[in-house]
């Protein structure tokens, strides 16, 4: 990936000659060849877990559920089950939470300018966090098409977090970036603060809440993966659609207008989806760290700040990470699994801080 | 044309300028002056619609402003602003191609049409040597040029400047404004400019417009307008004023200890001579008259 990085920076332009077609190529064999490894990763993790099942298998019962291709599926119906409705969903939500973390984080970090910015900036998390505790604690069963309360209540926790930070941050038509990020702050303690004292009540269901807001995938089924899929591929289409803007918004708020963008509406709409994806992704997760703050960073560390690469980048990237962190959290100390937020931050910190230390006095923003 | 109809502009309710009449024709450099806080940026930033208008009208090529939208305001009007933020990770041809964002919908990928005005645009600014470096490792002069690059991409009709000067050396100041005078007359701009230093401004500006609290005090050429007389009762400095020794343009000279004052006008200078500055005695002015 280094090497790549460094021929984008070799390149050199004739004197005379328009820079024309623009030099992309590396970014797009980069975007290629992570697609082909994401595909690769989904069919590895799906033979790692506590009972072993050899690759060719794995494979085997994958292709045979792959429509217009017909193959006849030889494994046994036990490993099939296994492979395709215990492991494969999981994975996918996996992917699909990593790839929605990741470009929220790179979305918040380009609309605010900020490095420190990550997804849970405006309070996504604490009010996420206080819906699934309220859900525990409500003494009747609610139910919403199968699931129990708790992603509703976190995902209206999140977004509602999020539209009072918004409601109380915006001055006339205008929504100043740094009182949004101290409102946030300021909410973010507040929710925290009810959640605590939520827990410090309850004594049967700390155990659910704790481990909810550490955050992990081992309850994952395919309604869930349905529910989070459309949200989350929605919501990065949509920001997807606005990376020139968010290009030309680096050169800050004022420029920007004077660039022709209309900064209060690409704000407005790149802040709703960030939010949306972040909040599906949390609502069955629950709070997975790191993700969002380190991947945008590395990827642009790497392949540069080109908002148009380095959004579907870090979607990729994102998702192979949090693919391969997960695996490792059920597979390392088999039976027991570890908190997937601490895999990610055990191996993904290292990593940067590397990065960090290689490209020394270079801004990535 | 650019044309200014008794325009109020301001920050919320509150207007900074009042009833501001101005002509700009195209080929021309306007320059505003007056004092810190008299309201030239908040006038820079009025023509480009990002402080409110309170009443009056601003008109481009006979077209109010307010009835054109952002992106097409974008295609007229470019500007460069006082202390670009440029984002330092970006190379230099990346940042100039964000010129042509008005010009593009929001999907559509720069093409090479695109690319060839970027890069005539660095051609012009003498920048295309830079266009692979990256924001963060250039100075502040070849950050100037760049921004103006980005300014002419946008193909603008009016270009303007907001202390395009402000903290260059004196060569990049000359190169810049050099620069501003000759694509102004190459591409027929208009050209508005805020500046500060008043020399500049007499050198390179064929109309000067003074501001003085929000109002416009005088206006017309460079000199006519600096004048000891105005610039002591706007700024509340005393300066002496001279004529250029090459091109007779007003030129504004400060004294340490600050108390010659020119009495009379139309060149002939008439010392008075302080205690405190008894250097000055032996320096006198007219000799330079030799040059001519």
């Amino acid at each position: 990936m280094a090497r790549i990085f460094s021929e984008s920076l070799d390149r050199s332009v004739s004197e005379f000659a328009v820079p024309y077609p623009l030099r992309w190529k590396s970014r797009v064999c980069a975007l290629v060849g992570l697609c082909g490894l994401l595909l690769l990763v989904v069919i590895f993790a799906t033979t790692r877990g506590s009972a072993s099942i050899p690759f060719a298998t794995c494979l085997n019962a994958l292709l045979s559920r792959l429509p217009f291709l017909h193959i006849a599926s030889s494994c046994s119906e036990i490993f099939s089950m296994i492979v395709l409705d215990i492991r494969l969903p999981r994975i996918l939500l996996a992917g699909l939470v990593g790839a929605a973390l990741s470009v929220a984080g790179a979305t918040y970090q380009g609309l605010f300018r900020n490095p420190l910015a990550d997804p849970y900036l405006l309070g996504v998390a604490s009010g996420a966090g206080l819906g699934a505790t309220v859900a525990f604690l409500v003494p009747f069963a609610l139910s919403w098409m199968r699931f129990g309360a708790i992603p509703l209540f976190a995902f209206v926790g999140g977004m509602g977090a999020v539209a009072i930070v918004y409601s109380v941050a915006h001055v006339g038509k205008t929504l100043p970036a740094t009182t949004l990020i101290l409102a946030g702050v300021a909410l973010a303690a507040f929710l925290s603060s009810v959640t605590s004292y939520l827990m410090t009540t309850c004594n049967e269901e700390l155990h659910g809440i704790v481990f909810w807001l550490l955050g992990g995938l081992s309850l994952t089924k395919w309604p869930e993966v349905w529910i989070v899929f459309p949200c989350v591929i929605i919501g990065i289409a949509v920001i997807y659609f606005y990376a020139r803007p968010l290009n030309v918004m680096q050169l800050g708020e004022e420029q920007a207008q004077q660039l022709g963008i209309n900064v209060e509406k690409v704000k407005l709409i790149l802040l709703s989806a960030a939010t949306l994806i972040t909040s599906a992704a949390v609502c069955f997760t629950g709070l997975i760290g790191f993700v969002g703050i380190i991947v945008p960073h590395a990827v642009r560390l790497i392949w540069g700040p080109d908002h148009r690469f380095l959004l579907p980048l870090s979607a990729l990237v994102g998702a192979i990470f949090l693919i391969l962190a997960d695996t490792l959290a059920h597979t390392l100390l088999q039976p027991t699994e570890i908190p997937v937020g601490v895999i990610t931050a055990f191996c993904g910190a290292p990593f940067f801080l590397y990065l960090l230390r290689k490209r020394k006095g270079f801004a990535s923003f | 044309m650019v044309e200014l109809k008794g325009v109020s502009l301001g920050y919320d309710s509150k207007a900074v300028l009042s009833n501001i009449n101005l002509k700009v024709i195209s080929g021309k450099i306007l320059g505003i002056i007056g004092p810190n806080g008299s309201g030239k940026s908040t006038l820079i930033k009025g023509i480009s619609r990002l402080v409110n208008l309170f009443s009056g009208r601003i008109l481009v090529s006979g077209q109010d402003i307010r009835n054109i939208k952002r992106e097409g305001l974008a295609c007229l009007i470019a500007t460069v602003p006082q202390n670009p933020i440029l984002p330092e990770a970006f190379t230099a041809f990346e940042v100039v191609l964000m010129g042509r964002t008005p010009h593009l919908g929001l999907l559509r990928y720069e093409g090479e049409k695109d690319a060839t005005i970027a890069w005539e645009a660095m051609n012009a600014t003498k920048t295309q040597f830079l266009a692979e470096r990256r924001i963060g490792e250039l100075s502040g002069g070849e950050r100037q040029r760049l921004v103006i690059a980005r300014a002419l991409t946008q193909q603008p009709k009016v270009l303007l400047l907001d202390e395009p000067t402000a903290n260059l050396d004196i060569r990049h100041k000359i190169e810049a404004l050099e620069l501003v005078r000759s694509l102004c007359s190459e591409r027929d701009l208009i050209v508005i400019t805020a500046l500060h230093d008043l020399n500049l401004a007499a050198q390179y500006c064929d109309w000067l417009v003074m501001l003085n609290e929000g109002q416009i005090y005088t206006e017309g050429i460079p000199q006519d307008v600096l004048t000891v007389d105005n610039i002591k009762k706007i700024y509340g400095a005393r300066v002496c004023v001279y004529p250029h020794p090459i091109n007779k343009l007003p030129t504004t000279l400060i004294t340490a200890g600050g108390s010659h004052v020119q009495k009379g006008g139309n060149g002939k200078s008439q010392m008075r001579n302080t205690a405190q500055s008894t250097k000055a005695q032996n320096l006198r002015w007219p000799e330079c008259e030799g040059f001519v």
